[in-house]
């Protein structure tokens, strides 16, 4: 959509070598509390040990906002091994000092202001939008990871004006989904109620979620950033038991077949 | 230990300092020491209602700032010995209400041997409001049978469950509908969204419906809050309220149209 030197002509969009796309991924935030390389290791290892198979290219942004020893300890190229050691990858800081900043330019790491913090160094803003790209191309090896242990589980209304995310896993929800709420999941979203606001599954691009749900009603529906609006769903099923998968690049419903009503 | 319930709509002209003025009048003919809040700061309409406006000397702002104690500001009710009213203050906005304040004022009522503590809540969704429910045990949420009440009251459902201090405690507030303004006439023209239609929105605890009734706006005009006319389907619906409220089972009266003879003894059982 940034791209805005493309004509029209066919021909020459066909040159074009990428597409720029925004996105909003859900990353780990590495706390770090203090820096000592052997105990970081240490505990790493202990961490990792907990659930082999969970940190595979793990892209993990390391954060300084509870950080409360010496800054000038930092080593960035070290901690940035450690991790690699461990599974994770270092893709940006948050919250750091400016000598850390200096730091990170030299790794390649991108610069993630603090929550607090206004963003005031306008050239670490063109390396945060580089961040979430990278993401996308450590996707396939997330997916891998299983995330039926992430399954989120909710059994209170979602009412108008609540957001409900359910990262790296299933959301199921078990009321009903009021109109003006939001539940979004990186995996599919189950709800066993009438669905009246947004439902947005596969957030992190994952185009093979779906969408369950009891009555259709829905403002929205997305999969992989692939959306329908109300006056779209209403032309099929409205109301009705369905499940809603993306097959070639759009939103294809259908009903669940048995499902009561 | 005092029960607070807040009376929270959303959306303004629905009922809230109606219901508020009828149910802590009915808790306070139960015998119960109940006090009632207006937090609407700055629009006070509860004294009106509950006819004590004359009688306004220190309001609910002068006893946060310490200007007056608790004492000197709750008004007692002519009707009911164990009602008192905390007027809000007609001449400040509603940022004069602080968390600590409001809690202070609150756990003085508490140790003054209030049972219930019912906090009239301003429209809208912001600060007055927030006030209103912060603290409350459980929550009276009012409604008109329309699409747009009942999506602000969904809205302020969402609120009350995520930013009071139950919701932030890892509890949740008890939640309760009392739907007012109902017509089952214009409900069975198809005009009016029914009482099936809203509780399926909104998945609530019905605790009553008021029918639509001249005698509300009279009641009202007269400050004599309505559940004293035992006489009228609205203060009968809000006496039934109350009952609900206590933990009693009445069967809801007045959401099906009135028939005559054998018909309605018919309505009546299935209803």
């Amino acid at each position: 959509m940034s791209v805005s030197s493309t004509s029209s002509i066919e021909t020459e969009l066909a040159k074009v070598s990428f597409r720029l796309k925004g996105g909003l991924f859900p990353l780990t935030l590495l706390e770090l509390h203090y820096y000592d390389s052997r105990q970081l290791q240490r505990d790493l290892h202990f961490k990792v040990s907990e659930a082999p198979g969970f940190f595979q290219q793990t892209p993990v942004i390391i954060g300084f906002e509870s950080f409360s020893g010496d800054f000038r300890d930092v080593q960035l190229a070290e901690l940035q091994q450690i991790l690699r050691d461990h599974g994770m990858i270092a893709v940006a800081l948050k919250g750091a000092s400016t000598s850390l900043e200096a730091q990170a330019k030299e790794c390649g790491l991108a610069i993630m202001a603090a929550k607090s913090r206004t963003p005031k160094n306008k050239n670490s803003g063109t390396e945060v939008n580089v961040e979430p790209t990278s993401v996308v191309a450590d996707q396939p090896a997330v997916q891998s990871v299983p995330n039926v242990a992430n399954s989120k589980v909710i059994s209170t209304p979602v009412r108008s004006g609540q957001q409900v995310y359910a990262p790296g896993g299933d959301l199921i929800v078990l009321a009903a989904v009021s109109a003006g709420a939001e539940i979004l999941a990186d995996g599919n979203i189950h709800v066993y109620a009438p669905l009246r606001g947004r439902a947005l599954a596969g957030v992190q691009g994952n185009e093979s979620a779906q969408v369950f749900c009891h009555s259709l009603e829905a403002e929205l529906i997305s999969i992989a950033g692939h959306f329908k609006l109300v006056e779209d769903l209403k032309n099929e099923h409205w109301k009705q038991s369905v499940r809603i998968s993306l097959q070639e690049q759009a939103l294809c419903i259908a009903p669940l077949v048995n499902a009561g009503r | 230990m005092a029960k607070i319930i807040v009376v929270t709509s959303g959306k303004g002209g629905v009922g809230k300092t109606t219901s508020s003025a009828a149910i802590s009048s009915g808790l306070a003919m139960r015998g119960k020491k109940t006090a009632v809040i207006d937090f609407d700061i700055g629009l006070r309409n509860l004294d009106l209602i509950m006819n004590c406006e004359r009688r306004v000397v220190y309001d609910f702002v002068n006893v946060i700032n310490g200007e007056a104690t608790l004492k000197q500001a709750l008004i007692k009710d002519k009707r009911c010995p164990n009602l008192f009213i905390l007027p809000a203050s007609q001449t400040r906005d509603k940022d004069a209400l602080t968390v600590e304040g409001v809690e202070r004022i609150l756990n003085e009522l508490a140790a003054d041997g209030f049972e219930y503590i019912i906090c009239d809540s301003p429209a809208g969704i912001e600060h007055g409001a927030f006030m209103a429910l912060y603290f409350a045990d459980a929550a009276i949420v009012v409604a008109n049978p329309e699409v747009s009440s009942v999506r602000d009251s969904d809205r302020i459902l969402g609120i009350l469950q995520s930013k009071s201090r139950a919701a932030e405690l890892g509890k949740t507030v008890e939640e309760m509908l009392l739907l007012t303004r109902y017509n089952p006439e214009r409900v069975e023209k198809g005009e009016m969204l029914g009482v099936e239609d809203v509780q399926e929105i909104l998945a609530t605890k019905l605790l009553g419906v008021i029918p639509e009734s001249e005698t509300v706006l009279k009641a009202s005009n007269q400050g004599t809050p309505v559940i004293h006319d035992d006489q009228s389907p609205a203060g009968q619906a809000y006496s039934d309220a109350v009952s609900r409220l206590l933990g009693e089972e009445v069967e809801h009266r007045f959401i099906t149209v009135q028939q005559k003879g054998m018909f309605s003894r018919l309505f009546r059982r299935s209803a």
